[in-house]
């Protein structure tokens, strides 16, 4: 009377791994509520990590391609400070200077007339109010730094000479400018508004200024024809050559007070800055995708310590520890899952609002997606296995007696 | 030739610490094809020989012999499959699955053999049938009245014709009339062979079957001894 004997001991309890995910389920659906609340906080972390990265993405996404069409090919310069600390100028003549410069292909420039603002109207009290300030432009500006009209035109050589002003968004927003035509007071005379620039991404600078031609200024306004700020564009090729010749080119006698920037560098420096808060909150978002973590580890040792009864009933009908333990942790697995799949289309719903909202194209990096759902498996693996562990030590006997 | 599916010898059971004997020395065997009856008061042991025969505990000392193997010297995973495929139990709550229906509940007793969902519904309505309740197939427990829940809950124990079916106080939750049916099933399905130990507080149930085991404080104090199944093959 041995077991080897018997032919029914050769053989193991058997669970298909298709029942294992049906018991999984079933023990979710027993309790829908629980399950939806705690896949919740799983579900929140992941939302929050998908949409940050989803957003800056998208902002990155619209950036480049910014920078594409603007160009990152513009350099522009501006006179710094003397050996003493006083404010330098740069010399009349290096606009044409610039231009000649090798692999050069646009410069534009813009002057200041100082002393002179722009206003309304005027019945304005000028003592009261700063007004804006009025910047001499050269015909060639627009085409250099980019600019589109909102309205009118810019410039030419004949409107240059009357008193004819162009807009900067801001400027034209705060004196309440919408239509070419409209007659404002500048510099103690009517200008009449030809035209209202869109923002300039590459040189925010003139959003907020009036361009007037050089030569009005000169005219009306005594203008020296010493440039403040210079635009060039050059080949791409010859950006870096040409910006370390631009110094001495403009001002040989005293490069060091000649600034160069890149506006496109100043861009993505800005964009970078927000990368460095993108990380801030993926950090945050990784917080709560730990407490969702501890959210579904809580849930499941409650729901192993109700389900004694349930436990011992199975290993009454032949299951093994290891059947308990793999029911468990297919419960937890696919409650953080739920939470992973249920947060990636919270997360990139809101990144897809985000970015309308923005005017920019939304971006979801698919090995995003991937990485967050794949994470809640990892994270459903490690809550569950302790509640697991502890499922599979529940005494068989528990569904006996009472 | 009939063979002993139980064979206990001198089982002691105890607990916690310091160790309180719920078994005190218990011999016990059991022919196949036996119908026994396990009485006793409250506190006597019966569950927890119950549970040593159902091989879902293990003995403090001596053997126990169920289905020609030794309980402890077997590991979780035999002895899993022993209770998969020669044990079948049935509770006095039942243990039905709230929301899932009586078929369901029965497949359930052959999912850890590992044959398909399929399979295990088409046994299910088998042994549905074999304990009266083929209308009821769908019906979820909620649905039910006490005697049909057990009735299922014995379904789901002997869906896989199992040669040992255990029962600790089947009727303790039915009145008198579901009980007797239930009593009634056990009997039938010891016709068809199958051995059957059941614990009863029930005197009268006690006495209608053929074999009564009575056991005090953790020891067996009477036995009516086993009578001749007339299953010798
Ligand atoms: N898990 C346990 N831990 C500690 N003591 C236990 C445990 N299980 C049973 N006992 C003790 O063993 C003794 C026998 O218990 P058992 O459950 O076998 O009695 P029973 O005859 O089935 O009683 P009832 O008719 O009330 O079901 C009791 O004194 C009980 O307190
Ligand atoms: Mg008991």
């Amino acid at each position: 009377m041995s077991g080897i004997n018997n032919p029914a001991s050769r053989k193991r309890s058997r669970l298909r791994g298709g029942d294992v995910l049906y018991l999984g389920t079933a023990g979710l659906r027993a309790r829908p509520t629980r399950a939806v609340l705690s896949a919740l906080g799983i579900a929140i972390g992941i939302a929050a990590m998908i949409a940050v990265v989803g957003i800056s993405s998208s902002s990155q996404a619209k950036l480049n391609e910014q920078l594409s069409t603007l160009g990152t090919n513009l350099l522009s310069m501006q006179a710094g400070k003397t050996l003493f600390g006083k404010d330098a100028q740069l010399p009349e003549d290096s606009v044409n200077k610039v231009a000649a410069l090798d692999g050069v292909l646009r410069v534009g420039s813009t002057g200041r007339v100082t002393g002179i603002s722009i206003y309304r109207s005027n019945l304005i009290d000028t003592a009261a109010s700063g007004g804006l300030g009025v910047d001499v432009a050269s015909l060639g500006l627009p085409a250099v730094v980019g600019a589109t009209f909102d309205t009118g035109t810019w410039l030419n050589a004949a409107s240059s000479e009357y008193p004819a002003v162009v807009l900067g968004s801001k400027a034209a927003a705060r004196l309440g400018i919408v239509s070419v035509g409209s007659l404002v007071w500048l510099g103690g005379q009517q200008f009449s508004v030809v035209g209202v620039l869109d923002p300039v991404v590459l040189a925010p600078e003139l959003d907020s200024t009036a361009l007037i031609g050089e030569t009005i200024a000169a005219e009306l306004f005594g203008f020296d024809h010493h440039p403040t700020t210079i635009y060039e564009r050059s080949a791409d090729k010859l950006v870096g050559q040409v910006r370390s010749l631009l110094p001495r080119t403009v001002n040989p006698a005293a490069p060091d007070e000649v600034d160069v920037v890149r506006p496109s560098d100043a861009l993505a420096a800005k964009n970078a800055a927000d990368q460095a808060f993108t990380g801030l909150l993926l950090a945050l978002g990784s917080v709560a995708l730990l407490v969702g973590g501890i959210g579904v580890a809580n849930t499941m040792v409650i729901s192993v310590l109700e389900r004694r009864r349930e436990i011992g009933l199975r290993r009454a009908l032949g299951a093994t520890r290891g059947h308990i333990r793999a029911q468990f942790l297919t419960e937890a697995l696919l409650l953080s899952a739920l939470g992973g799949v249920g947060g990636a289309a919270i997360g990139s719903a809101a990144t897809a609002m985000f970015a309308v909202v923005n005017g920019w194209q939304a971006v979801i990096p698919l090995p995003v997606l991937g990485a967050g759902i794949g994470a809640t498996v990892v994270i459903g693996a490690i809550a569950g296995m302790y509640p697991a562990v502890r499922a599979s030590r529940t005494p068989p006997t528990s569904a006996l007696g009472s | 030739m009939t063979r002993d599916i139980v064979a206990l010898s001198d089982v002691t059971r105890s607990y916690g610490e310091p160790p309180t004997q719920a078994l005190k020395g218990v011999d016990l065997t059991v022919e196949e094809g036996e119908l026994v009856a396990i009485v006793g008061p409250s506190g006597s042991g019966k569950s927890t020989m119950l549970n040593l025969i159902g091989t879902l505990d293990r003995p403090t000392s001596g053997t126990a012999f169920i289905d020609g193997a030794d309980v402890s010297r077997m590991s979780d995973v035999r002895l899993s499959a022993l209770r998969a495929y020669r044990i079948g139990f049935v509770f006095q709550q039942f243990h039905l699955t709230e929301g899932f229906s009586a078929i369901d509940n029965v497949a359930d007793g052959l999912i850890y053999t590992g044959i398909s969902r399929r399979q295990r519904r088409l046994f299910a309505r088998k042994a549905l049938e074999r304990v009266g309740l083929d209308h009821r197939l769908d019906h979820k427990p909620n649905q039910l009245s006490g005697g049909e829940r057990q009735r299922v809950a014995i379904a789901r124990a002997v869906v896989g014709e199992p040669s040992l079916l255990l029962a600790d106080e089947p009727t303790g939750n039915l009145d008198s009339t579901s009980g007797a049916g239930v009593v009634e099933l056990l009997r039938d399905l010891n016709e068809t062979g199958t051995t059957v130990i059941v614990i009863t507080h029930d005197i009268d149930l006690a006495e209608s079957l053929p074999r009564r085991v009575s056991l005090r404080d953790g020891r067996i104090v009477a036995d009516s001894g086993r009578v001749d199944s007339g299953r010798a093959a």
